[in-house]
């Protein structure tokens, strides 16, 4: 039994704690600890005006019973078909949604959400600082932090860049500087790469081993490419067809940088795939 | 700006300039060769040639007529901007609200006319509201749906950025809404002008110089149909300008909005 965390802080009544990297390892406790976690929710109805409250609203099972403990400085791969409730997941852990069953425990987390949501008026550098603004820094302070990631995210030369001026991965590299730079223990990645190209997403698979392997955060990341899970991830877990729930546990053992052709990897791709029922295909 | 953006500039003037030319001859043509009097449609000549002759006056009523435009237009935008952002923010105001704005353009100006130059006397201010309220309704329909056009997923990245309510607004929605609140402007700015006209001529006045419309009712009930035209023609190079002032402003706002045709993302 993990011991209890406190559960995130909502916005509402007060900042949360901001954590730095360097202060995940001392805390011992799990960066993220799920318990069997279940969540439905109602098929959202659309339409403006509504008279009477719809009868034929749907329930819609995504997670069933999910546990899941994430080591500080661990990365976690989340795979599994469309719609099997793996962004729910990530929603919980940001505290955007409430479990109907189980308990969720995470330190503070910060969303990379699908499409990369970057405001289209604002230039790379003050995208990427958007978290940094938010928490109250002034414009120039918030650029100051920014520009010292630029470099190491290979953005030189883009600060000024509008979203629209920039190709879809250094787009997705702009998303996650600003993910970074929100200061949260905990990064919540939902299928980054998932809109890429095959050659783009595979430069941006690499990219993103190198940057982790230089400034080591707590990752979930959930993908739908069980290759980039397993090249990326100490632990898989493979999730269900809706309702989600936990089918294996693989654990990648095998040090960075990593191929892709790795004995290991292909071994963790291999089952991955056997227990989504792909098996013969691998 | 670049010799070829100089010479697609100039090309573009050509356009319209050309089509005025032509319509203006066919004008000129039809009034003089046809049996349509004077008193009914004066020849484009005879509209420059009052305009010439009262110069001072069409000046001095236009002045009166621009000060209430862009002054009721500013009444509008801010008005419309406003009640949009309180409806997006207070969805239950829009329920209460959006029903009342829509009825608000059916009502004719001059069965309140009355009643607002009772309420705030004479002066300018009673021809504001009415502009306003002619000018406000595309404002308020074009911010709301700008405001409600937001990714749907960006106010919850907003929330695990730990951002408030307020900051999520102004970070990330009140951006968004801004080209579309300009669309709503522009299309209040069309009607801006004869909305004046409306207010005008709805509204009681007590001034020397009444404004272009009032002076336009005069002229034409006063077989001074000449110079009607002529005060018809500065307001209607008048809209047009104002068009286009916005449209300039409009660069300098939203400029990641008015990027070059056809640079797609």
């Amino acid at each position: 039994m993990p011991t209890e965390l406190q559960s995130r802080p909502q916005p509402r009544d007060g900042r949360p704690a901001r954590f730095g990297a360097g202060e995940l390892a001392q805390a011992g406790a799990p960066a993220a600890a799920l318990e069997g976690v279940s969540r439905s929710y109602r098929a959202p109805a659309r339409g403006g005006l509504r008279l009477w409250p719809r009868q034929d609203a749907r329930a819609v099972q995504a997670l069933a019973g999910v546990s899941l403990t994430v080591a500080p400085g661990e990365l976690v791969a989340v795979v599994g078909a469309s719609g099997c409730g793996k962004s729910t997941l990530l929603e919980l852990m940001c505290g955007l949604q409430r479990p109907d069953e189980g308990t969720v425990a995470c330190l503070p987390a910060v969303l990379m959400p699908q499409r990369d949501l970057l405001l289209e008026w604002l230039g790379a550098l003050d995208n990427a600082a958007l978290g940094v603004r938010i928490a109250g820094a002034s414009r120039a302070q918030a650029r100051e932090r920014a520009a010292a990631l630029f470099a190491e995210l290979g953005l030189d030369g883009f600060q000024r860049a509008r979203p629209h001026e920039l190709s879809g991965g250094m787009r997705q590299r702009v998303a996650f500087a600003r993910t970074l730079l929100s200061g949260k223990p905990l990064l919540c990645l939902d299928e980054p790469f998932g809109a890429l190209d095959a050659i783009t997403r595979a430069q941006m698979q690499d990219w993103l081993a190198a940057v982790l392997a230089r400034e080591r955060r707590t990752v979930v990341l959930v993908t739908h490419d069980v290759e980039e899970a397993a090249l990326l991830a100490d632990r898989v877990l493979v999730l269900s067809p809706r309702p989600g729930r936990v089918l294996a546990e693989i654990s990648v053992q095998t040090p960075r940088p990593r191929s892709r052709t790795a004995p290991a990897v292909l071994e963790a791709r291999r089952r991955a795939l056997a227990e989504l029922g792909m098996g013969a295909t691998a | 700006m670049n010799g070829a953006g100089a010479r697609a500039r100039a090309s573009s003037l050509w356009a319209p300039l050309a089509l005025v030319a032509a319509l203006l001859a066919a004008w000129e043509l039809y009034a003089d060769f046809s049996s349509v009097q004077e008193d009914l449609l004066p020849a484009p000549h005879a509209v420059a040639s009052a305009l010439w002759h009262n110069g001072g006056l069409i000046w001095r009523n236009f002045a009166v007529t621009a000060e209430q435009v862009v002054l009721g237009l500013a009444l509008a935008l801010a008005g419309g901007f406003a009640l949009a952002v309180a409806i997006h923010l207070f969805p239950l105001l829009r329920r209460a609200v959006y029903p009342l704005a829509v009825g608000s353009q059916a009502v004719p100006i001059p069965v309140v006319g009355v009643l607002l130059v009772f309420w705030w006397g004479f002066g300018i201010f009673p021809k504001l509201v009415v502009i306003a309220l002619i000018c406000f309704f595309p404002v308020v329909v074009a911010t709301v749906d700008g405001l409600a056009s937001v990714d749907p997923e960006q106010p919850k990245l907003m929330r695990t950025l730990d951002a408030s309510r307020w900051q999520t607004f102004r970070f990330a929605e009140l951006p968004a809404a801004l080209p579309a609140a300009l669309s709503g402007a522009r299309i209040a700015l069309a009607v801006g002008v004869i909305g004046a006209f409306i207010a005008e001529t709805s509204t009681p006045t007590g001034e020397a110089y009444a404004g272009l419309g009032h002076e336009i009712m005069t002229d034409a009930g006063g077989f001074q149909t000449p110079r009607a035209y002529a005060a018809t023609a500065v307001l209607f190079a008048f809209a047009i300008a104002c068009f286009y002032a916005l449209a300039l402003a409009e660069r300098a706002l939203v400029p990641w909005h008015t990027r070059p045709r056809g640079e797609t993302t």
